[in-house]
Order: C-alpha cells, then sequence, then structure tokens
C-alpha cells in the first residue's frame, strides 16, 4: 500500500509541544554536465535552524515530504534524491510528541505514517538515492534505508539508535537492513552499537558495512554525489546486491551475537526494546516487507505504549538538558577565574583529578604527597596517560608537551601558593583533611577555594574552625574519572555563591554533568547505592545464600550484579563508608560482619574466574560468610532493597539534599550507570508501587516518566 | 636558477550567476574552493605537494572572500599544508594579475607550478563595499568625481570618442550574446565550467552548471530600449556592459619544462605581458597602453594577433580599443564565444576567464600563432597578456 499526496493526517496528541517542522525543499537539477541527459529531483531537508537543532521528523514533516515526493515522482526528473542541511542529514524521529501519546491508535499511527511514506521511496518507479551529507540518526538514516542507493559524506556519522532509548528501527530500519547488509553486521549496528552506550558509525565504516554505496569528501560531496547519480542512470555504475536470506548460519550466528549484547548490557534482565529488534530482526529473513513494516508498527506500539519507553524518553531528555543546566547554579558571572590548580595526594584517584583538570583546563597544575617516590609515581602516571592520548592520537604530540609542561610535584604543599583552586583526594579520614584545610589557609589566598573529593565525609565538618569556611565545597567524582559523567557538588551552609559558581565553571570545563546537593553524608549516589548494596548484604548476613541475593536485583537490568558492583568498589571503601553512614544517618546502615571478615582476610571479591576465565564462587569468600539463620528469598531480598531505595530518597528529598526527583534520577543514570528504561530509578519505584506503599506517594506524577492515567 | 618559458596548463571556472541570484546563499569560498577542485581533478597527473604557490584574487578582501582567500581556499580545497597561498588584489584584473605574477616567479625560475584564481561574489560583496576614498582625491581634483564610478567612466569614453555612438555599443553587445548562445549550443562554453553546488535557505541545495546572466533572445530594439542609469540621455545601459556578478575562476601554470615532465597539458604559451595606466576617468581605455606596451615588449605587430580576448566590462571600453587599433567592431578575431556583456564579469576573476576563452580559441584555429587577453581596471589601467599558440601549424586552415 502506499499512499497518494493527499491522505495522511496524523494529528499531534494533547499536550505536545507544537512540531518543529522539516521542510522538504524540491529543486531540480540539470544532470547534463555530469554526463547524463536528464534532471534530477533533488529535495534538501532543512528545518530553517543551524545545526544545533538538527532535522527531526514528525507528523507534518512526513506529510510535506510525502508531498514533494509525489511532485517529484510527476516530474519529468529522471531521478530522485534527498539530501540534509548543512552538517546534519536528519537526526531522526521527533520523539516530543510519543511522550503524550495516550492511546495505541495513536501511536499506531505514527509508525505507519513513516512507513507508508517512506516505503514510496523504494517503490516509485524512479530510482531514488539518498546524500547522507551529515548525521544521520534512526529515522534519517531509515530515510536512506528506502533508498535503492546511498552515498555519505566522508565526516558524515550515522546509527541506529533506537534500541539504545528503548524503541525499535521502527520505520523500515529493522527489516530492510538485515537485507541489505545481512544479519550479523544489522545486530551490529542496531543493537551492539546502540547497547554499546549509543555507539556511532563513522562514515568509512558505514561503507565499509555496506550501508551505504559511495562515499565522497564533504568539499564536493553534493558534486561528487550527483555524479555518482548521472553515473548510475547511465548504466556507467552498478552497484550489486547481496541475496543475504541464503545464508541460515549467519542468521544464526546474528541471533547469538544479539544474545550476548542483550546479556552484556542487562544482564539476566529482559528487557523489551532489544528483544522486539532482535525478534524483527530474525524475522526479516522471510518477511515480506508488508509483513516486516507490520511487525515493526506492533513492536513499535508495545514499546511506546509502555512504561519503560515513557521513564526511557524522561531519563534521555533529563540528561540532555541537565547537561547544559545545573539546577540551582549561582549566576555563571560570580565564577572566579581559575589560573592554577592543586591536587593533594598523588595516589590514583588524585593523579585521575589532576590529568582530567590538566587536559580541560589546561592551566598549571601541582601535585604533592608525602614522599618523593609517591609525588614520581603519580607524575609518572599522568604523563603515561598523556603518552597514551597520542597514540590514540587524541591529542597531538604538540598538546602532549604544553600538557607535561604544566604539571608539577612536589613534597612541600607551599607549591600551592598562587593557586585559585585546591581539591584533596587524600585519605578518607576526617581529622586528616580538617588539619590539610587549615594547614593550606596559611599558604593560599583567603579566596581559592579549597576542595574535597570525599565520598562520604562531613563537607560541612571539615570546614569548621577554618578562617574562610565559605571557599569550602565538595566536589565528588566518580570512578574512572575521565568516563563518569557525573560531578555532585556539596554546599555547606557557610559555602559562598562566588566558590560554587567557580566550582560549576570548572566541572563545565570538565565536562560533567553536575548535581548541586546540600552537605550531607555520602550525597546521593553513594548513599543510594550503600543503602540498598547494605540490604544485600544483610541478606547474605542473615543467612540468605550469595547467589539468591544477588540475584534480587536481576529484573532491573543494573551494568553489574550487586556483588559485583560490591567487588568494584572494594570491601573496604565499602565498609567505611557504610560505617560513617551508620554512624551520621543511624541504624539502617548496619555494619556487615561478613564484609568486617573480607576486609581483616584481605578477600576482595565474592566471586573469582576459573581456568576457563568463568566467574565462579571465590572460595576464600565463602569461608567468611557470616551465616545467619533467616534466609530470604529472591522476592523478598529484592523487595526490602527496593523499600529501601523508595525510603531512602524520599528521606533525601525531605532533608533537601537535592531539591527534585529528577535530580535523583541523574545522579543514578550518570554517577553509576543505572538504565534509562528505569528512568534512573524513581520512575521505576513508581511503577513497581514501591513508592506509594512504602512512602505513601509516587515521586513523579503519571504521565511524567510513565504513561498517563 | 635558470629561465623558464611559462606555459598555461588549464584553465576552469565556475558558471557565472547575477550577483545575489544563482549564488545567494552560498559562499563565495564554497565556490573558488569547487573550481580549485574541479580544476586539480581534470588534471590527476599533477602532484599536488609539487604546486609552488596559489594566488587567488578578489577585489573585496573580506568576509567570505577575505582571510588570505588564496591561503584559505587552498586548506578548504584540500591542497597538502604544505603548499603556500596568498591573496591578491587588481581590482577587475585580480585573476589576470595573479597569473603574471606567478608566472614571473616560474619564469625566473623561483616556481615551478602555480595556481591562479579569482573570485567575486559581488551579491555578498556590493561594489564599493568597504571603500573609503581619501578626501584628498575631489579636494585636489585629483581625480574627477566620475572616476570613482564605473558607469561613469564609460560614458566619459562616449564624450571622448562620439562617433562610437550607442547604436555601435549596442549592436556590439547583441553581437555577444549571439556568439555566446551559439557556443553554448555547441557546447563549447560548458566544457571549462565545473559545476557548483548552491544552497538557498529557501530553495535548497541545487547545482549552478550553466551561466545565469546570458539573454540570447535580446533584440536590438530591446537593447535601445534599456535606460542609461548613469547620465541622462546617456549611452551605457544594463544592455551594453557586464552586469554585477558571482563567480570564480582558477588556472595552472608552469614551467614549460615541468609541465612536460609530468605530461601536462599546454593550452597557451606566455609571451609577453603589460599593465599601463590611463586617466582614472577613462579607465575603459586602460587597454590600449598596455596592448602597446605588451605588444613592443614581446616585438609583435597588432597584425601579428590571431585572437582578442577583450573584457568587456563595457561595449564602449572594447570599442575604443578596436578603433584605436583599427579593427572593426565585428572583426572574427575578437572575443570568439562572446564575453562579459553576455556571461559577466564576476571582478577579480574575469582574467582567467579570457585566458580559457583564449585558449579555446587557439585548438580551433591551428593556423593563429598569437593571441591577447586584455581587460580595462578601475582607477585607470589596463592588463594585457600575449600567448603564443602550442597547436600553431604554420598552415592557414581551410
Amino acid at each position: 500500500m502506499s499512499l497518494d499526496a493527499t491522505s495522511p493526517q496524523v494529528t499531534l496528541p494533547e499536550g505536545a509541544p507544537e512540531e518543529v517542522v522539516t521542510h522538504s525543499l524540491l529543486r531540480e537539477v540539470d544532470l547534463r554536465a555530469f554526463g547524463f541527459s536528464g534532471t534530477l529531483a533533488l529535495i534538501t531537508l532543512d528545518n530553517g535552524m543551524d545545526h544545533n537543532r538538527p532535522n527531526t521528523l514528525g507528523p507534518k514533516t512526513l506529510i510535506e515530504l510525502n508531498e514533494r515526493i509525489s511532485q517529484a515522482e510527476e516530474s519529468s526528473a529522471s531521478a530522485i534524491a534527498i539530501t540534509g542541511k548543512p552538517f546534519i542529514f536528519a537526526a531522526g524521529a521527533d520523539l516530543s510528541a510519543l511522550s503524550f501519546l495516550a492511546d495505541r491508535d495513536q501511536a499506531l499511527a505514527i509508525g505507519k505514517l513513516g512507513h507508508d511514506v517512506l516505503r514510496r521511496l523504494h517503490e516509485i518507479k524512479k530510482p531514488t538515492f539518498a546524500l547522507i551529507n551529515g548525521l544521520a540518526l534512526g529515522g534519517g538514516l531509515e530515510i536512506g534505508l528506502h533508498c535503492d542507493y546511498r552515498t555519505i559524506s566522508s565526516t558524515a556519522f550515522t546509527a541506529l539508535p533506537e534500541v539504545f532509548l528503548g524503541l525499535v528501527p521502527g520505520w523500515g530500519g529493522a527489516t530492510i537492513l538485515p537485507q541489505l547488509i545481512g544479519p550479523e553486521k544489522a545486530v551490529q549496528v542496531i543493537m551492539v552499537n546502540a547497547l554499546n552506550n549509543n555507539t556511532m558509525l563513522k562514515a568509512k565504516e558505514a561503507e565499509a558495512l555496506g550501508i551505504v554505496d559511495a562515499l565522497f569528501e564533504p568539499a564536493d560531496f553534493l558534486e561528487k554525489s550527483v555524479k555518482f547519480i548521472a553515473d548510475v542512470l547511465n548504466g556507467k555504475r552498478t552497484i550489486e546486491r547481496i541475496d543475504h536470506t541464503r545464508d541460515s548460519l549467519s542468521w544464526d550466528r546474528a541471533i547469538l551475537t544479539a544474545e550476548a549484547a542483550m546479556k552484556k548490557k542487562y544482564g539476566k534482565a529482559k528487557i523489551a526494546s532489544p528483544q522486539k529488534a532482535m525478534e524483527l530482526i530474525a524475522g526479516a529473513r522471510t518477511s515480506s516487507r508488508d509483513q516486516g513494516f507490520a511487525a515493526e508498527d506492533i513492536a513499535l506500539t508495545d514499546l511506546v505504549m509502555a512504561d519503560p519507553l515513557r521513564a526511557s524518553l524522561y531519563a534521555f531528555n533529563l540528561i540532555q538538558k541537565k547537561r547544559k543546566k545545573v539546577d540551582g547554579a549561582p549566576k555563571a558571572a560570580l565564577a572566579r577565574k581559575v589560573s592554577k590548580v592543586g591536587v593533594v595526594g598523588a595516589g590514583l584517584m588524585a593523579s585521575q583529578l589532576a590529568l582530567i583538570i590538566l587536559r580541560n583546563l589546561k592551566v598549571p597544575v601541582v601535585i604533592t604527597d608525602l614522599d618523593q617516590e609517591r609525588v614520581d609515581k603519580g607524575i609518572a602516571y599522568i604523563n603515561s596517560e598523556i603518552t597514551k592520548l597520542v597514540e590514540k592520537r587524541r591529542i597531538t604530540p604538540e598538546s602532549a608537551m604544553r600538557l607535561s609542561g604544566l604539571i608539577t610535584g612536589s613534597t612541600d604543599k607551599s607549591i600551592y601558593a598562587g593557586c585559585d583552586f585546591v581539591i584533596e583526594a587524600i585519605f578518607e579520614e576526617l581529622s586528616l583533611k580538617q588539619s590539610l584545610f587549615r594547614e593550606l589557609e596559611g599558604i593560599v589566598s583567603p579566596e581559592c577555594i579549597l576542595a574535597t573529593n570525599t565520598s562520604s565525609l562531613s563537607v560541612t565538618k571539615m570546614s569548621e574552625n577554618l578562617q574562610h569556611p565559605e571557599r569550602v565545597i565538595g566536589f565528588h567524582f566518580f570512578n574512572p574519572v575521565a568516563v563518569m559523567p557525573l560531578l555532585e557538588i556539596a554546599r555547606t551552609s557557610a559555602t559562598d555563591d562566588a566558590t560554587t559558581a567557580t566550582a560549576v565553571a570548572i566541572g563545565k570545563e570538565l565536562k560533567k554533568t553536575m548535581v548541586i546537593v546540600k552537605d550531607s553524608p555520602a550525597f546521593v549516589v553513594n548513599r543510594l547505592l550503600t543503602r540498598f548494596m547494605g540490604e544485600i548484604t544483610d541478606a547474605i548476613d542473615e543467612g540468605t545464600a550469595p547467589e539468591i541475593a544477588d540475584s534480587a536485583m536481576d529484573s532491573l537490568g543494573l551494568p553489574m550484579s550487586s556483588l559485583q558492583l560490591l567487588g568494584l568498589v572494594g570491601p573496604g571503601v565499602a565498609l567505611h563508608v557504610a560505617e560513617t553512614l551508620h554512624g551520621e544517618l543511624g541504624e539502617r546502615y548496619k555494619i556487615s560482619p561478613t564484609m568486617q571478615a573480607f576486609v581483616s582476610h584481605g578477600v576482595r571479591t565474592f566471586y573469582t574466574k576459573d581456568e576457563d576465565g568463568k566467574q565462579i564462587v571465590n572460595p576464600a569468600a565463602l569461608s567468611l560468610i557470616h551465616k545467619g539463620d533467616s534466609p530470604s528469598t529472591v522476592e523478598q531480598v529484592r523487595a526490602r532493597a527496593l523499600n529501601a531505595l523508595a525510603e531512602e530518597a524520599r528521606m533525601m528529598l525531605d532533608e533537601g539534599v537535592v531539591a527534585t526527583p529528577s535530580e535523583i534520577d541523574l545522579c543514578m543514570i550518570l554517577g553509576c550507570g543505572w538504565p534509562l528504561h528505569l528512568g534512573g530509578i524513581l520512575p521505576y519505584l513508581d511503577r513497581e508501587g514501591v513508592s506509594e506503599s512504602v512512602t505513601g506517594a509516587r515521586f513523579h506524577p503519571a504521565g511524567v516518566a510513565s504513561l498517563p492515567q | 636558477m635558470e629561465l623558464n618559458r611559462v606555459v598555461l596548463v588549464d584553465a576552469v571556472r565556475s558558471p557565472f550567476g547575477k550577483a545575489g541570484s544563482l549564488y545567494l546563499g552560498t559562499r563565495a569560498d564554497d565556490i573558488m574552493v569547487r573550481v580549485l577542485r574541479g580544476l586539480l581533478e581534470r588534471n590527476p597527473q599533477l602532484p599536488l605537494a609539487s604546486i609552488d604557490d596559489v594566488a587567488i584574487a578578489a577585489a573585496s578582501q573580506s568576509g567570505d572572500q577575505g582571510m588570505n582567500i588564496g591561503r584559505s581556499a587552498s586548506l578548504l580545497a584540500g591542497i597538502p599544508n604544505t603548499v603556500p597561498g596568498y591573496s591578491i588584489d587588481r581590482w577587475c584584473a585580480g585573476a589576470m594579475t595573479a597569473v603574471t605574477t606567478l608566472s614571473g616567479a616560474i619564469a625566473m625560475g623561483a616556481y615551478d607550478i602555480a595556481i591562479a584564481g579569482g573570485v567575486e561574489h559581488m551579491g555578498n560583496h556590493p561594489m564599493g563595499e568597504l571603500m573609503d576614498p581619501n578626501p584628498r582625491y575631489l579636494a585636489e581634483k585629483l581625480v574627477d568625481a566620475d572616476a570613482l564610478a564605473m558607469g561613469n567612466t564609460a560614458e566619459r569614453l562616449h564624450d571622448k570618442f562620439p562617433h562610437l555612438t550607442k547604436e555601435r555599443a549596442d549592436a556590439y553587445a547583441l553581437a555577444s550574446q549571439q556568439k555566446t548562445a551559439r557556443a553554448y549550443e555547441v557546447g563549447e562554453i560548458q566544457r571549462d565550467l565545473i559545476p557548483v553546488a548552491i544552497r538557498n535557505p529557501e530553495l535548497g541545495y541545487g547545482i549552478a552548471t550553466t551561466d545565469e546572466p546570458p539573454r540570447p533572445g535580446t533584440t536590438m530594439e530591446a537593447l535601445a530600449g534599456l535606460k542609461t542609469p548613469f547620465r541622462a540621455a546617456g549611452r551605457v545601459t544594463p544592455g551594453n556592459a557586464a552586469g554585477l556578478n558571482d563567480g570564480a575562476t582558477a588556472a595552472i601554470l608552469a614551467s614549460e619544462k615541468m609541465a612536460t615532465q609530468l605530461a601536462l597539458p599546454i593550452k597557451a604559451i606566455l609571451v609577453s605581458f603589460a599593465f599601463a595606466g590611463v586617466e582614472p576617468e577613462i579607465m575603459g581605455y586602460g587597454p590600449v597602453p598596455s596592448t602597446i606596451k605588451a605588444l613592443a615588449k614581446a616585438g609583435l605587430k597588432i597584425e601579428d594577433i590571431g585572437l582578442f580576448e577583450v573584457n568587456e566590462a563595457f561595449a564602449i571600453q572594447v570599442l575604443s580599443f578596436l578603433d584605436y587599433f583599427g579593427i572593426a567592431d565585428d572583426d572574427p578575431r575578437v572575443n570568439i564565444h562572446g564575453g562579459a556583456i553576455a556571461v559577466g564579469h564576476p571582478l577579480a576573476s574575469s582574467g582567467i576567464r579570457l585566458m580559457l576563452n583564449l585558449a579555446r580559441g587557439f585548438e580551433l584555429h591551428p593556423e593563429v600563432r598569437y593571441g591577447l587577453t586584455t581587460m580595462c581596471i578601475g582607477l585607470g589601467m589596463g592588463g594585457t597578456v600575449i600567448w603564443e599558440n602550442p597547436h600553431f601549424t604554420g598552415k592557414v586552415s581551410a
């Protein structure tokens, strides 16, 4: 079935923002100069704004595109091509309306409209070409997949990120791509890349995968692409297409790869979007386009009309927005200039801090430690990381020279004189930090910010008895510092706006997303993690088998199991934080005898690997487990862990640690990689009914990160 | 260093547009870059790293024609960053001066291969943009006010040579349109045009493949009815003058030795060149003294020249040139495919357009040994380059 120029009518759901229409501008190109006697109907997708607001595809956009396709079809042109505006082809479907869809029919109509318009590019009699001049994501790339041929600019990036967002490539991508490039490569693009932090394809990779037929440099991409079109029309250039349906083994291998990708990302959790994507890819072996597109419509509708996708959209928008805007930040103009930075300590954390500051601020950075050996080790680490950046071609040798020249180490703290910002990453012991800050006050100016990377100690206590407590602030990174996008900025009641504004300005330069929290034990991420991990270890201490306790959270699809996380953090640190919170926040934070035994025996993990590299329970750990006599079931452990999360989140909001539930969600997504389909965590607790049963109310109103009621 | 003979290897241009029409929304440097890439693509045997210099002319050197357009366009075109570049300006004779200056360097052995170019986006850079004439010009009567407006200088030429009437100017203009139309019919113009991607925010992307300005259907009657914008009862009209245009040109120059070594084509051999000044009020007369000078340097007489490419800034300026040398208005040796009156005159780019037309004339006329390109230049100058035909057989064709 296909549309005529007048048929489609899709209206936006109530409450949805007005669509930013991407116009389809039609122009005729004379092909005689390219050796073909005829013309090309060239459609430019352009929403009339610069590249910071990429082209997106909503209902009005699709309807206008449909009209232009009809005009081009009826014209005397010999072929039809579609290109984008400068730097952007199209960044995919306009997602802004999805959160407002209230019924299945509306959802189905959007999926169908996309299919009905785009499939014409394959079905009409004229050859069609997508000239991918810039970014082509999701529905943008799907426009190209419906066309008969595709060219790409060598600097363009492309991807099908739907599964990353909790959708499927449902405007033809899940059906056409496996048929075009084979199931294994399609799984790579649609699933492996999407689940691997939304990895995009470089143009060369897209060409190597067979997604595009030709690659041209951007300087004359359009001219070369039009020459390609003329050559195809003349028969000078032919593109062979392979029938991938015959090689049944490749389809089997593709499924195995898809399953492995899902397992890697979500463990044992069954997550609908990748599951459906895998089924659509598998179906593409035998499906006609009609069948494949119908299956896509249903899959898309099922996903759109379910809570995980709504939570995912909420989370995605949250990440996008808060990357730029920091809630509660003072005016940026209050920020002071930072032209020299000190890092106290030369251990692994301190060295990572020095490196990220060096790379982004490009100012002199000075580090100290107790003895020269540690200082030298820290400097050597930083220089080796800089060398690695050069080897990976992330920076030039000249930049490396510049950075290496900016780092200095000493055992004498007087080198902090002249610093505008000093951050400490020394041993987590309050009295040590207090005396450090007092000592630093004698060296640095009264305006120099004294920041701490403590994960659980009181910033307020660190600033007590200082002459200038207003310049003390918590600046808490997550490990690995260069990778994890979150920075918790902890203000005490004394911290002034200039200090906070400066900290935020530095965080922006470090390209971190920031949440400003009220100074309180363990801030947001570690407090919630410790609380929920405590429930897991408590269950073990009470006599629950570790593997039972550890599988309690499987259905959430967290990046790692509870005990794997414990192994990563290390029992020593975990115990230390738990002890701090036990002291500061009370009995609900228990001191696990099992963890105490781990620490005293130097056992780090519950799990170890056998000779084949398979994960097995660490025998050394088994013997140390405190064996209580009241074991719990998986369901019981899960319930108490979720209840604890809800209770703790509510307390944090009541205490004013952060102002809004979404700041808690943002922290969990960016601080420990909790998945989008949980919306961080609170939308999940809401939809599971935990929030209401434990705290008497939802965290988010229905419809914000869930289906409207 | 040893002295070299200098050759024109190849020359191309963009389609020309009416100012701010065809190329509305397209950057000048993007047009220039595309022309450079088209030129280099046509000559794949030229190793890019062996280019000694890139000189690109623009009469307005700001914005998308600024930033040292010679260097900037080279980098944007993907020419290796080891190849230097510079911008050059002599108003309308910019590209011509790029050619002569680079040729000087090749002739003395400093360079082996160079690229010359010119660009003018008169839509983005209206004539007189950022111009700030010194008040002394008028206060001290160094020039008449007419000298600063090119249309007025053309009217002054009509004043000076009353026998060169408006009718003769219109007839010349009509012939230019007709010659261009005929050349288009047989593909003579298109062969040296590089298609250029254009983007109009309202219309989307397109590709410029042919000149926009020509009016093949024009007639004497239509020309006669046009207004004379420069003075009441004047003789200069939009019909017998070049318009305001956008476009770019580029050429490869080489020592004859290097061209031979790299098996590059040779389209013309440089014989001599000269620039000369006249009263700014009659700048259109500049080609007369510059041609006299160039002929003298070459040891040639006007009768030795078998093909003329005279820039048609104004018909009267061509007529005064022909009149001086005793050449008929419709002499078949002159502007065989028409000229700027038909295809347009994007100021600094035009010098190379003359050369590519002459090069084609040489191919078509192996009986011709010498040809010249000449043009008038604002503020009272002319430039002339005399070329030898590498296809010359010594025989008169049938």
